[in-house]
């Protein structure tokens, strides 16, 4: 059976959301024709060059009936012509598409760190989707606005609250300034946590995110609508909290992290599996994580409460806390004129690099304890296994992608990207014209070409 | 007399952006007393050859967590023999099995750290075994 056929049974019969993660190579927009002999293709993900590997990727799935949530941030805006063209080609109105698009590119400069242009005409896409998406593909949630990745990084459970409701600042300020009704936006976007060791610290930060989200959107945007104040949230436990040495202790770490998610009120919530610092997960091991969910949703209970911890005075306080502290960072991150400069100037990402050193430090001297790393260990060997990917299946894209090109209107290809490079310089909303460019077969790579000629090459200035 | 100080290049190759380890090591070689510069993201091993020569460095780490240690390390030293260069030290870590950083060893690696070896462990290694360049 193909990978693809398993996924669809997994996924499409148990009425989830198909979650779509795509390889670096398509994130990068890298071609998988010419790139340098080691660039790996479809290693993390799909790879998905033209319309014609979307419309493989979801063949046999009516795209009115599903909703999506792709992991994809610096070429999402291609990504997402792709889905819509493929929509299209299956007789769906964009109106009744529905899914989510990661596309945080605020978060890539902080954290993640894949990008192709430098922040400001990153941004420009992102609000060029935004605003699109609130026009014609109202389903549609444009960004996930990610604390996830700024925590794995290495930053305190403060600095992901604070950097990622900076981040969303940031791109509902940029709506508003397109002329945008911050009630015809706002409601379409989500959020994405991380859920770390510490279990009322976490529960904490999910609340205080709740109300902070609520009072900024009120005060400082003057939203009317409840559901633009409504901070929705999907949320992932900590890989980085996984260690490789006595792996099962991985579950109990996942059901204390999923748990304070479910108790800090989290909409959504994916669990890790107990192998994954080893290698792609086990069938068992994805099971196990799948089982503590349900565990959690069915025989706890504690899923009968609203927000069980209001009122604890723990809780209470450490709430108050982190969200004074998280508004501090916020004051300073406005004083140097929002997100984007202090982008620019290293200043999240050197607090996050000073946080990750810190713990380090505090790990090695003892401070912090991780079980089973510097305490209570036993001598075991631990093996890493790495995945092979047959080189076939590289091989395979390469001449997909060589045959496309071939057969393809070259010279309506060529026109089309040519709109997209216009539209870059006059600055009109993007996404038409890479619909358009998706339509006459112009791949990811040749359109993310057009961003670098247009709005140049971001390079790591390397802040330590 | 004072001792020359180490001049260290921390690098990193490849796509990914998992900077976090080259990070904290370039950090703590520096409070170690090195003098550090961290090369950023997404270099290719031309890049870090050339980088290393062009400051002077004594020897060169490389954070690899991509999974291409085989092809990264031998490549980096081959550059930097072509440059004539080939006495830097070079060493690195990352998500590395223990077969291949063995390989890698004999291969004239000088050293491989594996999850788990403390940023003290580097630094006390970098003191004992790596000289500085004539």
């Amino acid at each position: 059976m193909s990978t693809k056929q398993q996924w669809l049974d997994r996924t499409y019969k148990k009425g989830q959301e198909r979650p779509v993660r795509f390889s670096t190579v398509s994130d990068l927009e890298i071609e998988p024709l010419y790139t340098p002999e080691d660039v790996e293709v479809g290693r993390e993900g799909v790879s998905v060059s033209s319309v014609h590997d979307m419309a493989r990727l979801f063949d046999r799935i009516p795209l009115d009936k599903v909703s999506t949530s792709m992991t994809i941030n610096c070429s999402a805006s291609v990504l997402l012509a792709m889905y819509l063209v493929v929509a299209e080609r299956q007789n769906v109105p964009w109106h009744k598409v529905a899914g989510t698009i990661q596309n945080d590119m605020l978060k890539e400069f902080i954290a993640q760190k894949e990008w192709i242009s430098p922040p400001r005409p990153s941004i420009r896409i992102v609000t060029d989707m935004i605003e699109f998406c609130a026009r014609k593909v109202p389903r549609w949630h444009p960004v996930s606005i990610s604390g996830y990745h700024i925590r794995e990084a290495g930053s305190t459970a403060v600095q992901e609250l604070a950097f990622t409701i900076a981040d969303g600042i940031c791109y509902v300020e940029e709506g508003v300034k397109r002329g945008l009704n911050v009630d015809d936006f706002a409601p379409r976007l989500s959020f994405f946590w991380d859920l770390h060791n510490d279990f009322l610290e976490e529960i904490a930060k999910l609340r205080a995110a709740r109300r902070m989200w609520a009072r900024i959107m009120r005060e400082r945007f003057g939203a009317q609508n409840p559901r633009s104040m409504m901070l929705r949230t999907h949320a992932q436990t900590a890989g980085v909290s996984l260690t490789a040495q006595q792996p099962v202790n991985n579950v109990v770490r996942v059901a204390i992290q999923a748990l304070a998610g479910v108790l800090g009120g989290v909409q959504s919530l994916h669990t890790n599996s107990m192998d994954e610092t080893l290698a792609l997960p086990t069938e068992n091991a994805v099971m196990v994580a799948l089982r503590t969910q349900q565990l959690i949703a069915e025989e706890t209970g504690v899923t009968n409460t609203i927000d069980p911890f209001g009122g604890s005075y723990a809780v209470e306080a450490l709430t108050d806390r982190m969200e004074r502290d998280a508004m501090d960072y916020i004051r300073r991150i406005d004083e140097m004129g929002g997100m984007v400069k202090a982008i620019e100037t290293g200043y999240p990402q050197r607090e996050i690099a000073e946080a990750a050193f810190t713990y380090q430090r505090q790990l090695e001297q003892g401070i912090k304890t991780v079980v089973g790393v510097n305490k209570y260990t036993i001598p075991e060997e631990i093996k890493i296994e790495t995945l092979k990917i047959d080189p076939a299946m590289e091989e395979m894209q390469i001449q997909r992608v060589r045959k496309m090109k071939r057969e393809r209107n070259s010279v309506a290809t060529r026109e089309a990207l040519a709109r997209v490079a216009e539209a870059c310089r006059s600055g009109e909303n993007l996404m038409e014209p890479i619909c358009e460019a998706v339509r006459r077969d112009g791949t990811v790579g040749e359109i993310c070409d057009v961003f670098r000629a247009e709005f140049g090459i971001y390079t790591d200035p390397g802040w330590i | 007399m004072a001792e020359k100080r180490l001049r260290i290049l921390v690098a990193k190759p490849g796509l990914d952006g998992h900077d976090r380890g080259a990070k904290i090591i370039a950090r703590a070689l520096r409070d170690g007393g090195f003098e550090v510069i961290y090369t950023g993201l997404h270099q290719t091993p031309e890049m870090i050859a050339e980088a290393a020569v062009q400051e002077d460095v004594d020897a060169v780490g490389l954070s690899i967590l991509s999974g291409a240690h085989m092809t990264l390390f031998p490549e980096v030293m081959r550059l930097l023999k072509e440059r004539g260069a080939g006495d830097i030290a070079v060493f690195g870590g990352g998500i590395i099995p223990e077969d291949d950083a063995k390989k890698l060893r004999e291969a004239g690696v000088k050293e491989v750290f594996t999850p788990g070896a403390s940023t003290e462990d580097i630094v006390k290694w970098l003191r004992e075994s790596v000289q500085p360049r004539e």
